[in-house]
């Protein structure tokens, strides 16, 4: 944030760079890391072709560990530990299985130890007492996620998956990765995407809305299994009531709420841009892939929906962002004018005092309607063409 | 800090000296010099960190922050041929001293164990607190968890590192042991990376040392230094805090992008933000000679320092902040407790939409009145919750024996639980971080303070001016003398004093009368009834002795209902008297508790009135 600096007579700007636009890209090279969560093996080799489904590197995660305080079940002392158990250390074990015993007094006193999961003993300390079982590795795969070749192998770790693909980034999304059908079921970026617009042959497919998903239409999807939804916004309170909680920490992508969704404006009621919108809908019957991880903090990862095609066009580079001059299409993304569209009509050089009483960097912005409004450079950003 | 800093000039030789905090979303670059012949606060530059994709590398916004100010004073700093900061200050072009903090990627993340919760886990996240790390989870034997919950937990968070203690010397061994097994069992992951080993600082029981050596030493970076609790009834923090600042340096700063350039560039270690923030703190508490508490507000995070009777506390709670961390404050606190700051009526969807949509741009700034207020309403509620945190780390030490005998074995004392930050004994409150630097008027920032924290009895408040602090406290580490002087000349806003009874008001009696002696010969006094504020003006530099008398039962620092006799200083904000009792007590009727904030806000002029009637 900004405003008055006493010291220094520059208030540098520290947002407007920070927050590029939104990419919205008809076509460009999209690639993407598909890692492992520990090192393990790699199934395709570089150049080869992939799809959605396909596996391209797995690994075994080993399983979470019970420790067993075998000292204290059985009542002997740590020193002991060998003497009363008839396992050792890579011995497998199944739930419920005695793996030691203690016996006294001709038999009145018997203690018995077993083992709470199927696995094998990973440990047994003398130092503790403490026997780890740890079960079965469990398999982990990661799958292509988008349609395209693989450009790069990260020895062990994982492979680079590239395509070409129209690309645009939502603001906020929740639940993981997909892929379906786009259909678009409203006719304007203003529409709301409804219970009534949904039917049962949406089924697996990913629905484009305009301004606003509601409660019904969400809950609708998830009935009928829709793959993904996409709009421009949704109700705070609303998503308060998918998620079971407010959103605390914005670290999405691993809610299980039945389906993907993604906000491409914010919350509320807000129009899909209309270059989103019209990007969508000319790839209306298309496969898309998306993802509704979004990490909010340094290095901010927004939700995606890639949609891979072989159109022959001119290939957009995946720059960075150049920043505003007079002319910049630019979004305003706070109140007032909140989602209002324009360009940059001028960019003064002084500080100006806005309502709240900071003194900020301000720009120009005239408005569709033809209206100028001067607000916080912060608070625009930049739509990129 | 702990190293030696590798300075190229004798401090008394140095001219010009350039500080960065490279902090999640900016870095700041703060240049100072002496040539005015003290050191004084030159300019500032900012840009946009770049620890993440595509950039990856912090040191890219460092230059653009440089380069800021060297556009803005012509004086090179950079080297020319691309190589970082020159140094030192030669033919008219670099500095004397580059030196920096850093909370980018999030900053240090931890995780700490103990044996018992509320003995060695406690000291232990205390110890990782005061390094300036933010605390994942704290896991002791007795937190409630099995342990394949705790192994689960461990796994899932990839911490940066992770501080083991338990067990005081000579005492227990076995479960102690138990919890090295159980982290081996769990053998988490680094979160930037799984190219290198964890680092682990033990700092326990010292007979188990061998036994840490042998379960850990190979799957993790382990420093073995002293047990952080001994004896139960001492708690040796600094060798534990200095082996995670080490681990820091070596084994996490050096797999964050760019830092191992920045690293070079840098005459002393970096060190978190927290860390030299709680510096600046430490140098008010040391300068004035007073019990203090401050707080840096920031994004994402919310940092309280305390030092009371010379004992310095700090805690970092990760998730309250004014941007990212905004819906965490409105989930934590709940949304009636932010709007009952607010004196205009609005409806909970309204507020909820409006602070999601600032969580999701944390980079916009309020231009209008109505949503400074709304943010502002905000700003209080994470102050106090941070406040909440800090008061349950700054806690006596728990589990020293009273007794012994009884049956067998030992008795606690649970009195001893209890926190010792007390208002009434704290003297000094100073206020760091975007929000309250920024506040367009700065009676903004001292009522936000004041609101939240609710000092009590004679309070003195400060804020930094143009965000400072951290880099003046990683200064000090090398040049102390010069960091006071601009920290006493640029840094420090005195806001005034806040005079507050403790206790329970009724509405409309008299609470305290208050009165000086003004330096121009004038006597001043004042009436406070209950329910009542009023700003008195006393401007920057002028201090007064007064006389406070509170009313019977209200306490103002010398038993209730007894006369204190207290300096006073003025400021900005000037005198706060503050008869709204402790709790501040708002009305429940929301009509009426917004006609009450209301009429506080315009009698000291917080905000513009002629604005403020159009949002009612």
């Amino acid at each position: 944030m900004m405003a008055e600096n006493n010291n220094s007579e520059k208030n540098p700007d520290e947002a407007f760079a920070y927050t590029p636009g939104l990419k919205v890209k008809r076509s460009m090279i999209v690639s993407e890391e598909r890692r492992l969560p520990l090192l393990g093996d790699i199934l395709v080799e570089k150049g080869a072709s992939v799809s959605y489904d396909t596996i391209v590197a797995k690994t075994e995660v080993p399983g979470d560990p019970e420790l067993v305080k075998v000292t204290a079940i059985l009542g002997i002392d740590q020193n002991e530990v060998h003497d009363f158990l008839f396992k050792k250390e890579g011995d497998k074990l199944q739930k419920g299985e005695v793996f030691g015993r203690y016996k006294a007094f001709f038999g009145l006193i018997n203690r018995e130890v077993t083992s709470p999961l199927d696995g094998e003993i990973e440990s047994i300390s003398k130092l503790t007492g403490q026997v780890i079982i740890r079960p079965e590795p469990v398999p982990v795969e990661v799958n292509a996620y988008i349609p395209g070749k693989v450009v790069g192998i990260m020895p062990r770790e994982g492979v680079v998956v590239a395509t070409q693909a129209a690309f645009i980034q939502g603001i906020l999304g929740l639940g993981g990765e997909a892929h379906g059908e786009v259909r678009i079921v409203v006719d304007s970026p203003e529409d709301e995407l409804t219970a009534e617009r949904i039917s049962e042959e949406d089924k697996g497919r990913i629905l484009i809305g305009g301004s606003l998903i509601t409660l019904a239409g969400f809950k609708r999807a998830v009935e009928i299994g829709v793959a993904g939804l996409v709009a421009g916004g949704m109700n705070y309170t609303d998503v308060t009531e998918i998620m079971g909680e407010a959103i605390g920490v914005a670290i999405t992508g691993h809610e299980e709420i039945g389906t993907t969704l993604i906000i491409t404006e914010g919350f509320g009621k807000m129009n899909m841009s209309t270059r989103t919108f019209n990007l969508l809908k000319s790839f209306e019957g298309y496969v898309a892939a998306i993802n509704g991880a979004t990490q909010i903090r340094a290095g901010v990862l927004r939700p995606e929906i890639i949609i891979p095609h072989d159109e022959k066009e001119e290939l957009e580079k995946e720059g960075l962002s150049a920043g505003m001059t007079s002319g910049t299409p630019v979004r305003i993304i706070r109140e007032p004018n909140f989602g209002a569209i324009g360009k940059v009509a001028s960019l003064p050089v002084e500080l100006m005092r806005v309502e709240s009483g900071s003194k900020v960097r301000v720009l120009v912005v005239r408005l569709d309607d033809g209206t100028e409004v001067t607000i916080p450079r912060a608070n625009v950003e930049i739509i990129e063409e | 800090m702990e190293r030696m800093a590798k300075l190229k000039k004798a401090p008394e030789d140095m001219e010009y000296i350039l500080v960065t905090d490279v902090g999640s979303t900016t870095t700041k670059a703060r240049f100072f010099s002496n040539k005015s012949g003290e050191w004084r606060f030159v300019v500032a530059g900012e840009a946009p960190t770049t620890v993440e994709a595509p950039y990856e590398d912090v040191t890219m916004g460092v230059q653009n922050a440089v380069r800021e100010i060297e556009e803005l004073t012509g004086h090179k700093i950079l080297a020319p041929d691309g190589s970082g900061i020159t140094v030192p200050y030669e033919h008219g072009s670099g500095v004397d001293l580059y030196c920096t903090t850093s909370s980018a990627g999030g900053g240090l993340q931890m995780m700490v164990g103990g044996f018992i919760k509320a003995i060695t886990a406690e000291s232990a996240n205390r110890a990782a607190l005061g390094a300036g790390s933010i605390v994942m989870d704290v896991f002791a034997e007795d937190d409630g968890r099995a342990p394949y919950q705790k192994i689960r937990r461990i796994r899932s968070l990839r911490p940066d590192m992770i501080l083991v203690a338990g067990g005081t010397d000579g005492g227990d061994t076995t479960h102690v042991i138990q919890l090295i097994e159980l982290i081996k069992a769990a053998d988490p992951k680094p979160r930037l990376g799984v190219s290198y080993n964890l680092p682990l600082v033990y700092a326990g029981n010292k007979d188990v040392r061998p036994q840490a050596q042998s379960l850990l030493g190979e799957n993790f970076a382990l420093e073995i230094v002293d047990n952080l609790r001994p004896v139960l009834e001492v708690e040796n923090t600094e060798p534990a805090r200095m082996a995670v600042h080490e681990l820091f340096m070596e084994h996490v700063m050096s797999h964050a992008p760019g830092y191992p350039n920045l690293m070079k560039w840098t005459d002393v270690d970096i060190m978190p933000t927290p860390a030299g923030e709680g510096m600046a703190i430490q140098l008010i508490a040391d300068t004035f000679k007073k019990n203090t508490i401050g707080v840096g507000l920031g994004g994402a995070t919310t940092n309280v320092y305390s030092v009371v009777d010379s004992r310095f506390v700090r805690s970092v709670s990760a998730n309250l902040g004014m941007s990212y961390s905004v819906s965490n404050v409105m989930k934590e606190a709940g949304l009636g407790d932010i709007m009952r700051w607010l004196p205009f009526s609005r409806d909970e969807e309204d507020i909820g939409r409006r602070l999601s949509n600032k969580m999701i741009r944390p980079t916009t700034i309020p231009q209008t009145l109505e949503e400074l207020i709304i943010e502002h309403s905000v700003a209080r509620e994470a102050l106090r919750l941070g406040l909440g945190h800090h008061k349950s780390i700054a806690t006596r030490l728990k589990g020293m024996k009273l007794g012994e005998g009884m049956d067998r074995g030992t008795f606690f004392d649970q009195e001893l639980a209890e926190t010792y930050i007390d208002m009434l004994t704290l003297e000094v409150i100073a206020g760091t971080g975007g929000l309250l630097s920024h506040a367009p008027d700065r009676i903004q920032s001292m009522m936000i303070l004041t609101d939240a924290w609710q000092p009590e009895g004679v309070t003195w408040m400060f804020q930094d001016s143009v965000f400072m602090m951290p880099h003046l406290g990683v200064l000090s580490t090398v040049y102390r003398d010069a960091a006071w002087n601009i920290f006493d000349k640029d840094c420090l806003v005195k806001l005034g004093t806040n005079i507050a009874p403790k206790g329970m008001i009724s509405q409309g009696s008299e609470v305290m009368k208050v009165s000086w002696t003004a330096p121009d010969g004038s006597e001043f006094q004042e009436t406070v009834r209950g329910g009542e504020i009023k700003r008195i003006k006393l401007p920057d530099g002028v201090e007064v002795d007064a006389l406070v008398e509170p009313a019977r039962g209200l306490d103002v620092g010398a038993e209730p209902g007894k006369s204190l006799e207290a300096k006073v200083i003025g400021g900005i904000g000037g005198v706060i008297l503050d008869g709204r009792g402790r709790p501040i007590q708002l009305p429940d009727e929301a009509e009426a508790r917004r006609a009450l904030l209301r009429e506080w806000f315009a009698v000291l002029e917080m905000y513009p009135a002629e604005m403020i009637g159009k949002l009612y």
